[in-house]
């Protein structure tokens, strides 16, 4: 934590003839108004993405984007104000403005505590440094090469490469200071297959809080490629979806994204603490059948939605959300926290300086359950097995969900049928996990690639489950 | 705050300086994009003070070109020392990306000669606390107009304003500056069925444009409790009625599957349409990137070429692509003039307002909610999420949610039996509702 803190220090900090007594002089600045609590937080991220396209390296692109966002707190009223410029002059001047929501108060004095000493979940080193130019080139070509030689029906591969390396800073009114250094790695595939007039897409990719090196290892990139054209040529074969609600088998890792939509959002501590969820005063009542656990774990090493500390600077944890069908708790940051009686979950997340922090989920997941996946699928007389998914999207207030399969196949008197067309699921929150029926064992996390949105910032997450049978949801096939 | 013409020379000299500095690093050519802008968005919820945020937001992005390989960078940075950086860094990646016959700036002879004022900047002088009163005013209009109103989510005020600078190496330098007002509102209905949520907002260049605070949050009001009792339906094929907030989203994916990466990518369902009959003879739709106060209006578009109106759809028939100078190389063909996007877009009204639309559909989907992204632009196959109203005898019976409408956009396309006179959703795409003959409806 020492280095992570030193390098932050280093790169927030220093160029601009800061110091951490000059944050304890904002924070005196912000709470001279009648405020419970204020942040300062400091942040640089450099980002650089390649993408490959028709065989050749068509575009490359690299930023830098660095600011200081501050907040003040007053009751349920937060004013904020951000700087892109990282010195004293400016951060006074957003101090100003984000303080007017409160009036003027006594004169406070904030000591700011050693910073925050919070395991590290990855190594600090920029990933947009761990591979040369040369080399992330030379990766984009392999993968290229390997999707067209799955197949001669492959006629477009694009490839995209996106490294990120994010410094962060929070001092707080409460004595917070922390750190963190966050290294953010993607590669994704996308291949169109022709055959006669029939053209169908499939993509693939991963990620992880990493060098550049973890998309090389074990040949995960050339394996993108590979999964890729196979779910492309799977679409080739597709038959219309069924239309109808029905028992709906879903497979392991990326489907998660059911738990992110129907129960995650509808769990963050915001819409609970105003009565806008569906699930608002729902805590100890069984929401989901007793098969089901369901937990927000922000502490595995290396993952996309892992974080060493939120960035509230609160350290991450994993959180009990839904234990043996009975809802357990929320996602928490501070202000919600405070609110609620609670204490925060470390899920206090921003898209960047430039936004306000929220309860944001980290990764969303449902643990292993007894049954054997195979046997999910022969217990379904007619129904629908679905492995990919697209995006999906809630409304927190009605519990309505949907998300879009893009490989599916028909489950006919115990097997597997022919594949069908993508669709999209719709379900109620509250009452689709009463109706999972069977667990796998199989629990598998995403590959790396999730990102989820909420009142316009982007934060990346990941999802993961075992099989699951869900007795009845409504598929939305074109096959009536 | 400096006023609009300092600020736009300002930026300008940043662009100017990002040029000349891609030049002695031995760029070929280049183009560069500056803009700055500051705005102030309030929210209130339950007649309190929810947020108060002050934003100012800059950002420079460059592209160098070194014969027919490019390089891209930008940052939030305006200071000298962030332009050389940046012109460095995008320098470096242009030593690894591959020579692309297709690449490099748009034509000279295609710039923007001609600027017109499109009167697209009216800033909204209003502090904080006047802000507040008018969101204020806005929730106060939705929480009254119903006692089953019993939450919110608060209204939102938005002000912005910038200005926006592009400029290349063939000499091209130009820019003006903006504004943009929002006014949002959400609020939560209950009933012994439970909870429903709605919103509605305005978006206008000009305060004096924008619908009254009180307009706005009755209406979210309205349809919030509306969707107060919904039941779902059962699985059938009928008719769907795509009000006019959500026919916009069709709109979408008709451009979606027009513009130039999707065409030389071959992921569209559109690929060698221009000339076919996309749609019944009746629908006309035209883009206007010079309406006046027109939310994404330009008078040129994001390589400096000179934007012009046109018919995207005339008779029912595709007109054109949506092409930037790089897609329409690559297709052979011309650029139309839509690098950065389609600028207002209208569908010509028919002429049937809603009522008119219902008694013709007689029975069937009156859809006013469409959730996630179930449409697939390779093959146009369409399936979403839905809410909206049965409608039976012309007349709307009940509220229905959790549903699906799918199809194929082509066919919906083709089965396009009406567009509506009744346009009155906010934003850069105009239409009335749109009458799709028949698409199924997956439910109970």
């Amino acid at each position: 934590m020492t280095e992570t803190f030193d390098i932050a220090r280093a790169t927030l900090l220093e160029p601009g003839g800061l110091a951490t007594a000059d944050l304890e002089r904002v924070l005196d600045r912000l709470m001279s108004s009648r405020l419970d609590a204020a942040d300062v937080y400091c942040e640089s991220t450099r980002l650089e993405s390649w993408v490959l396209e028709d065989g050749i390296i068509r575009e490359g692109a690299f930023s830098i984007e660095q600011g200081a966002g501050l907040r003040a707190m007053a009751g349920e009223k937060t004013g904020f104000a951000f700087t892109d410029e990282l010195q004293l002059p400016a951060l006074f001047e957003a101090a100003d403005a984000a303080r007017t929501i409160a009036r003027a108060g006594q004169e406070r004095s904030v000591a700011l505590r050693p910073a925050v000493a919070a395991t590290a979940l990855y190594a600090t080193a920029s990933p947009l440094l761990s591979l040369d130019e040369a080399a992330k080139v030379d990766l984009l070509r392999r993968v290229d090469a390997e999707a067209r030689a799955q197949d001669a029906r492959v006629r477009q591969v694009i490839v995209s490469l996106v490294a990120a390396h994010d410094v962060m800073l929070v001092a707080a009114s409460d004595g917070t200071l922390a750190a963190d250094v966050r290294p953010l790695v993607r590669l994704n595939v996308n291949v169109i297959v022709e055959a006669g007039e029939r053209r169908e897409q499939g993509s693939s990719g991963g990620g992880a809080r990493s060098a550049l090196a973890f998309l090389v290892d074990e040949d995960r990139a050339l394996g993108y490629a590979r999964e890729a054209v196979r779910q492309a040529l799977v679409n080739l074969e597709a038959i219309d979806a069924p239309a109808g609600s029905m028992p709906v088998v879903l497979g392991p890792g990326w489907p998660g994204v059911l738990l992110h939509e129907a129960v995650g959002h509808g769990l963050e501590g915001d819409f609970n603490r105003k009565g806008t969820s569906a699930f608002a005063g729902r805590i100890g009542q069984a929401v989901a059948s007793p098969l089901c656990t369901v937990v927000d774990d922000g502490t595995l090493p290396g993952r996309r939605g892992s974080l060493s500390v939120d960035d509230e600077g609160t350290p991450s944890q994993c959180t009990v959300l839904i234990e043996n069908g009975v809802l357990k708790g929320y996602m928490q940051d501070k202000m919600n926290a405070r609110l609620m009686g609670a204490a925060p979950t470390g899920n206090g997340r921003r898209e960047s300086y430039a936004h306000l922090p929220m309860p944001r989920m980290t990764n969303t997941y449902m643990l292993a359950g007894p049954h054997q996946p195979e046997e999910i699928i022969a217990s379904v007389d007619r129904g629908l097995y679905a492995v990919n998914f697209g995006g999906g999207q809630v409304d927190i207030t009605s519990g309505k969900f949907v998300f879009s399969a893009s490989e599916a196949y028909l489950i006919e008197g115990g097997r597997l049928g022919p594949p069908v067309k993508g669709a999209t699921l719709i379900g109620n929150g509250p009452e689709v996990l009463t109706r999972v029926s069977m667990v796998g064992n199989d629990l598998r996390l995403d590959a790396g690639v999730g990102s989820c949105g909420k009142e316009g910032q982007t934060v990346p997450v990941g999802v993961g489950q075992p099989t699951l049978r869900v007795d009845e949801l409504t598929v939305g096939g074109t096959h009536a | 705050m400096p006023d609009a013409a300092e600020r736009l020379a300002r930026l300008e000299q940043v662009v100017d300086d990002l040029l000349a500095e891609a030049r002695r690093q031995g760029a070929d050519a280049a183009e560069a994009g500056v803009s700055s802008d500051q705005g102030l968005s309030v929210t209130v919820r339950l007649g309190e003070v929810e947020t108060v945020e002050h934003t100012r937001d800059n950002g420079l992005g460059i592209t160098v070109y070194f014969g027919r390989r490019k390089g891209s960078a930008s940052t939030s940075d305006l200071s000298p020392g962030a332009v050389r950086d940046t012109v460095r860094a995008a320098c470096n990646i242009a030593r690894y990306t591959s020579e692309d016959p297709c690449t490099g700036l748009a034509d000279a002879d295609l710039m923007a000669r001609v600027l017109p004022d499109l009167d697209l900047h009216h800033p909204w002088t209003l502090s904080a606390g006047e802000a507040v009163d008018v969101a204020r005013a806005c929730e106060d209009a939705a929480r009254g107009r119903d006692p089953r109103i019993t939450n919110s989510e608060g209204a939102t005020l938005d002000t912005h304003q910038g200005v926006f600078v592009y400029g290349n190496s063939h000499g091209f330098l130009a820019g003006y500056p903006t504004s943009r007002h929002s006014l949002s509102c959400a609020v939560i209905g209950e009933d012994e069925a439970g909870m429903q949520r709605d919103y509605w907002y305005a978006t206008a260049r000009a305060a004096q444009d924008l619908d009254s605070p009180e307009a706005v949050g009755r209406r979210a009001a309205e349809r919030t409790v509306a969707r107060l009792g919904a039941r779902r339906l059962g699985t059938r094929k009928a008719p769907v009625l795509f009000r006019a907030e959500v026919a916009a989203s069709l709109m979408r994916s008709l451009v979606g599957a027009v513009r130039g990466p999707a065409l030389y990518r071959r992921a569209s369902f559109l690929l060698d349409a221009q000339g076919q009959s996309l749609f019944p003879a009746f629908v006309r739709i035209h883009e206007d990137p010079l309406k006046p106060r027109g939310l994404s209006s330009s008078p040129f578009d994001d390589e400096g070429v000179a934007t012009r109106p046109r018919d995207l759809v005339r008779d029912g028939v595709l007109q054109g692509y949506v092409l930037d100078s790089y897609a329409a190389r690559r297709l052979g063909t011309a650029t139309t003039g839509n690098a950065g996007g389609v600028r207002n877009l209208t569908v010509d009204s028919g002429p049937l307002d809603f009522p008119g639309l219902l008694r013709e559909m007689g029975t069937g989907l009156v859809v006013t909610e469409l959730m996630g992204q179930g449409v697939n632009l390779v093959t146009g196959d369409y399936s979403r999420g839905a809410a909206g109203f049965w409608v039976e005898n012309g007349e709307l019976a009940y509220p229905v949610e959790e549903i699906t409408v799918a199809g194929n956009l082509r066919d919906m396309f083709r089965g396009l039996a009406a567009v509506g006179c009744d346009a009155d959703a906010p934003g850069s795409f105009r239409t009335g509702s749109w009458l799709v003959e028949s698409m199924t409806i997956a439910g109970e």
